[in-house]
């Protein structure tokens, strides 16, 4: 899946009608078929005038997959260019299955994050699972071995009675999956709100280490050199894209069939080491999996990039069904399959790869140098598009925007008109209960983080970190977003999900190499979704540029709402940092009894969009934390040069929750360790405790050291402030909270679980 | 001294026992591919883990007919070091090397976590350079773990001391909370009768370094190294 809008998976409308039987091709082009494949009346004119004559079915169902929001980003695209793309670690940058980036020591990181939200709603067991597949192949199709997982959830009300099954079988999907091909889940996200309630978000990202010069790309080049189709047979799972509900085609014949893939791990787990093993060699100059719109835009695309044509003979592509027609193998998404362009001389060399490995490896077609991507069934043509007409001539729309009028109103929140709650110490206990707090240890216990032996911090940290074998360096990961930042306000929220990213790599102590996202919105065609799309990608570009990181990867998913309402919008960030020291980082917990605890950064009493709000309030309003990328930078620069200097005992980010959350957390080590904390409040205590305020992180240090903690933090021009000390059974903050530690971890620990089991 | 470490069609961990043998342990190993008969001239066999044939019949149930495997079960009748982590232990107990079974976790559900082992025996190449009692730390990574048996084969086991290792807590004591997939017996790993070869379900490959948190793991290689060097008399 190399491109990606809509609500994924599936790409762009094809009929339902999987009626084997008829031949497809000759069936007439009305316009009620034209409609049935999500095109427009003006798409399908330019689509006559690219070719010169009409389409046969077969060719406007090619059209309509490859000018598909999925493929095209036709909604999307003008305002993807806004972000930073380069920078001196990018190898390649968005456009390429995956991100590229170069790390030293010959080596290069592959990564790139994915959304499987509406399959996942759908089956969630099978949704996620095949997310995770085809995330891993966008990774490996470009040589890397694939070594490190993330995911990125969001359910619906824990209430709401679909969460917990929805939960259990999108976790266990991911499980399923990642475990059994044996690549670590070393991180990961998950929230709840109602938003998501009939819409939930499954992002997965992978990771992947690559010999810089063993790089491959998705190009077919060289006329002559054969096509060659490796990996699982050809069924007719995913021709019936979910989107399609075409009254004229769905009568009589319809045979239903699950709209949603059915991923097998085991064959992905053989495809990987066969393709790895091959790429060792020189048999192929380009390769690319088989995502969404199948062989079609796989086919499409190499030959896109390498600015040639392709030519496939279907009758040669393994089939898993009989009677399967032209239109129904080009656009089939059936799961573990890669399309490779070979050497002539090497075929033979491939072949016995994959048959050590039991997998199908036919050649299907040629590369062509005439511009076309030209299909044959049995030696008779049933379609010739030019390739540029389904890549370049795409349409692009420039979609209008509005702020919603309504935007002033959510944002409007009276502090002083809210009750205030008596017992802060109920308020704490409360927020550690949320299930957007408590520890997510009941998720990530199912998932292995451990395959590879390279997990140095596991999941449960605010950033995993990964070594990097026959190096001394490691790799940090991240992935971050508030939703409900990005709803109040989206370019402040799109500002904070690439901050909060990058200041929890500078957490463990890891300098951001670059990200990926996955921007999650509504329907593009609402004026008001797109402008929460594009304020969102000006507020995390304008953090990009502040912070310099750049983005080598994404993909957008779009129509994420149900009966006419939206998702928040959500543009979910994975961060990739690097450090130079793997055994020289910081964990959350406090250790020493003594140490200094410090806050880097300030508290400045802002409650609006916090967590705070929501649970104990029932709010979801105001502004959100206000965002000062120069304050942001310089705390971020102290906190890693502190990890560096081998200063800290831990560092911990202050996010949901507040401060007195973040305190709380730094105390549920293992063994659990307290704290005395000595702040006042300048006005309300539930302003200073829960507040959201950006930029911040608590810190714990020997005291001796706090002198050189300043200086470095006078550098930055950050503030430094000592605001307690490490110590005890309890966690008191002044005499607003007092508590013992294993009694709020016991609440935190098992919140979640009691929510969602 | 040689290792050989088998390799079958979803075999995950087999580069985790590799780095460990060869980059920690600085042995000499070689994989040993499912569809290639054994090879003889090693002096100890490792059965990593993972979801060989994409255990989609039973844990392990497969692999004991893939030609390496007739020849390791050869291999281990005429006294050889067998070592069977996770799905390895599954295997060997799928092909009647060791006694009992391996079933799904009590929770229904995939466990990873670090656990503590209770070292209930000393006397095998396995455990030798621990002591009994001694606690090692190291993850476990299943779904099927859950170590049965009837009572008979468990006081037999019980009886021979062919119990290596329990699940335990921070204190060392065997408990119900402990034990992180319904074991009976809180069960971690056993050894056969002849005590050359021996099963268990968590990763001693994946605690072998400091930096990836402990190296306790280490006990049980070390032991093995030890013991082939005794036995080789080098």
């Amino acid at each position: 899946m190399s491109g990606g809008t809509t609500k994924d998976g599936t790409a762009g409308g094809t009929p339902g009608n999987g009626a084997a039987s008829t031949n497809l091709d000759a069936a007439p082009v009305t316009p009620e078929v034209v409609q049935a494949h999500g095109l427009t009346e003006d798409e399908y004119d330019e689509i006559r005038r690219l070719l010169g004559r009409e389409p046969s079915l077969t060719e406007l169902g090619v059209f309509s997959v490859m000018w598909s929001e999925h493929c095209s980003y036709k909604s999307s695209r003008r305002h993807l260019k806004h972000f930073p793309t380069q920078g001196a670690r990018v190898i390649h940058g968005p456009g390429e299955n995956a991100g590229v980036m170069d790390i030293g020591d010959g080596l290069a990181v592959v990564f790139k994050i994915e959304s499987h939200n509406h399959p996942s709603f759908i089956e969630p067991y099978q949704g996620a699972a095949t997310g995770v597949g085809g995330i891993l192949r966008d990774v490996f199709t470009m040589g890397a071995r694939p070594i490190a997982s993330l995911n990125s959830l969001r359910f619906g009300d824990v209430r709401h009675p679909k969460t917990p099954y929805l939960v259990n079988g999108v976790v266990g999907g991911i499980g399923g999956y990642g475990n059994c091909i044996g690549v670590p889940t070393v991180g990961g996200d998950i929230y709840f709100d109602e938003c998501y309630d009939a819409n939930i978000l499954v992002n997965a990202f992978t990771l992947g280490l690559v010999e810089r010069d063993r790089i491959f790309t998705g190009k077919a080049s060289g006329a002559g050199n054969p096509v060659v189709y490796v990996g699982s047979k050809t069924g007719r799972d995913g021709v019936h894209g979910a989107t399609m509900a075409s009254e004229s085609f769905s009568e009589g014949s319809e045979q239903r069939r699950p709209t949603v893939q059915v991923g097998d791990p085991f064959t992905e787990k053989l495809l990987l080491e066969a393709c790895l093993e091959l790429m060792k060699t020189d048999a192929i100059v380009g390769i690319q999996d088989m995502g969404a719109a199948g062989l079609t835009s796989s086919a499409v695309e190499m030959a896109g990039r390498g600015g040639s044509g392709v030519e496939l003979e279907l009758s040669h592509v393994p089939l898993r069904e009989q009677g399967m027609t032209p239109y129904e193998i080009l656009l089939s998404e059936s799961q573990e399959r890669m399309l490779l362009v070979a050497r002539p001389e090497s075929v033979e060399q491939l072949q016995a790869i994959f048959q050590r490995w039991d997998l199908d490896a036919v050649v299907v077609g040629r590369v062509i140098d005439e511009p076309v991507f030209r299909v044959l069934s049995e030696g008779r043509e049933v379609a010739a598009i030019p390739v540029a007409a389904l890549t370049d001539a795409a349409p692009t729309y420039d979609r209008p925007a509005a702020r919603p009028a309504r935007q002033d109103e959510v944002q409007r929140l009276d502090e002083a008109a809210l009750p205030q709650p008596e017992n802060m110490n109920r308020v704490l206990e409360q927020l550690l209960e949320s299930p957007n707090i408590a520890s997510r240890e009941w998720v990530y216990r199912q998932y292995d983080h451990y395959v590879r032996s390279n997990t140095v911090v596991a999941p449960g940290g605010d950033a995993a970190v990964v070594r990097i074998k026959g190096t001394s360096r490691g790799l940090a990961l991240t992935v971050d977003c508030n939703g409900r930042f990005c709803y109040l306000d989206p370019h402040l929220g799109g500002m904070a999900a690439v901050a909060e990213a990058a200041r929890n790599l500078a957490c463990v102590g890891a300098t951001p190499l670059g990200l990926t996202d996955c921007l999650n919105f509504g329907n593009p065609e609402k004026e008001e979704v797109m402008w929460q799309f594009s304020q969102a990608i000006l507020g995390m570009r304008e953090a990009c540029l502040a912070l310099d990181i750049p983005v080598v990867s994404g993909n957008v998913s779009f129509y994420n709402e149900t009966e006419g309402v939206s998702i928040h919008p959500t543009p979910t960030v994975a961060m990739v940092g690097l450090l130079e020291d793997v055994e020289r980082i910081a964990r959350p917990w406090f250790k020493e009894e003594g140490d200094l605890v410090v806050l880097l950064g300030s508290n400045r009493g802002e409650l609006g969009g916090s967590e705070y709000l929501k649970v104990v309030h029932d709010r979801v309003a105001g502004r959100p934390p206000a965002m000062d990328l120069t304050l942001e930078r310089g705390v971020q620069r102290t906190c890693r040069a502190a990890v560096e200097a081998g200063l800290l005992s831990s560092a911990h980010d202050v996010s949901e929750g507040g401060l007195a959350v973040a305190l709380a957390e730094a105390c549920f080590g293992d063994p659990g360790i307290g704290a005395v904390i000595d702040v006042e409040p300048e006005g309300r205590p539930d302003v200073l405790l829960f507040g959201e305020s950006q930029s911040r992180i608590v810190v714990s240090l020997k005291k001796q050291d706090y002198a050189r903690l300043q200086e470095l933090a006078s550098t930055e021009n950050t503030s430094c402030e000592v605001i307690g000390r490490v110590g005890g059974t309890r966690l008191v903050i002044g005499n607003m909270v007092r508590a013992r530690v294993d009694h709020l971890k016991n609440l935190w620990s098992t919140a979640l679980e009691r929510c969602v089991k | 001294m040689r290792w050989g470490v088998a390799v079958f069609p979803g075999s995950c961990d087999d580069d985790d026992v590799l780095h460990c043998l060869r980059n920690v342990l600085g042995q000499d190993v070689r994989t040993l591919w499912h569809k290639d008969p054994f090879p003889g001239g090693c002096d100890g066999v490792v059965l990593p883990g993972g979801f060989s044939y994409g255990d989609y019949l039973r844990a392990g149930a497969m692999a004991r007919f893939s030609p390496v495997m007739q020849g390791i079960v050869d291999f281990a009748g005429s006294g050889g070091l067998v070592l069977g982590i996770c799905n390895g232990f599954q295997i060997l107990c799928e092909s009647g090397l060791l006694p009992g079974a391996l079933t799904r976790n009590a929770s229904l559900r995939f466990v990873c976590r670090r656990v503590y082992l209770r070292v209930e025996d000393n006397r095998s190449p396995f455990t030798r350079l621990a002591e009994p009692g001694e606690l090692l730390e190291m993850p476990v990574k299943h779904g099927e773990g859950r170590y049965y048996a009837n009572p008979a084969t468990l006081k037999q086991l019980d009886d021979n001391g062919q119990v290596l290792l329990r699940y335990a807590d921070a204190a060392g004591e065997v408990s119900e909370e402990a034990n992180p997939n319904g074991s009976a017996d809180g069960i971690a790993g056993i050894c056969n009768r002849a005590r050359n070869v021996f099963g268990l379900m968590p990763h001693p490959e994946d605690a072998t370094e400091a930096v990836l948190g402990g190296e306790s793991g280490l006990k049980i290689f070390s032991s093995m190294v030890d013991e082939i060097r005794r036995g080789s008399g080098s």
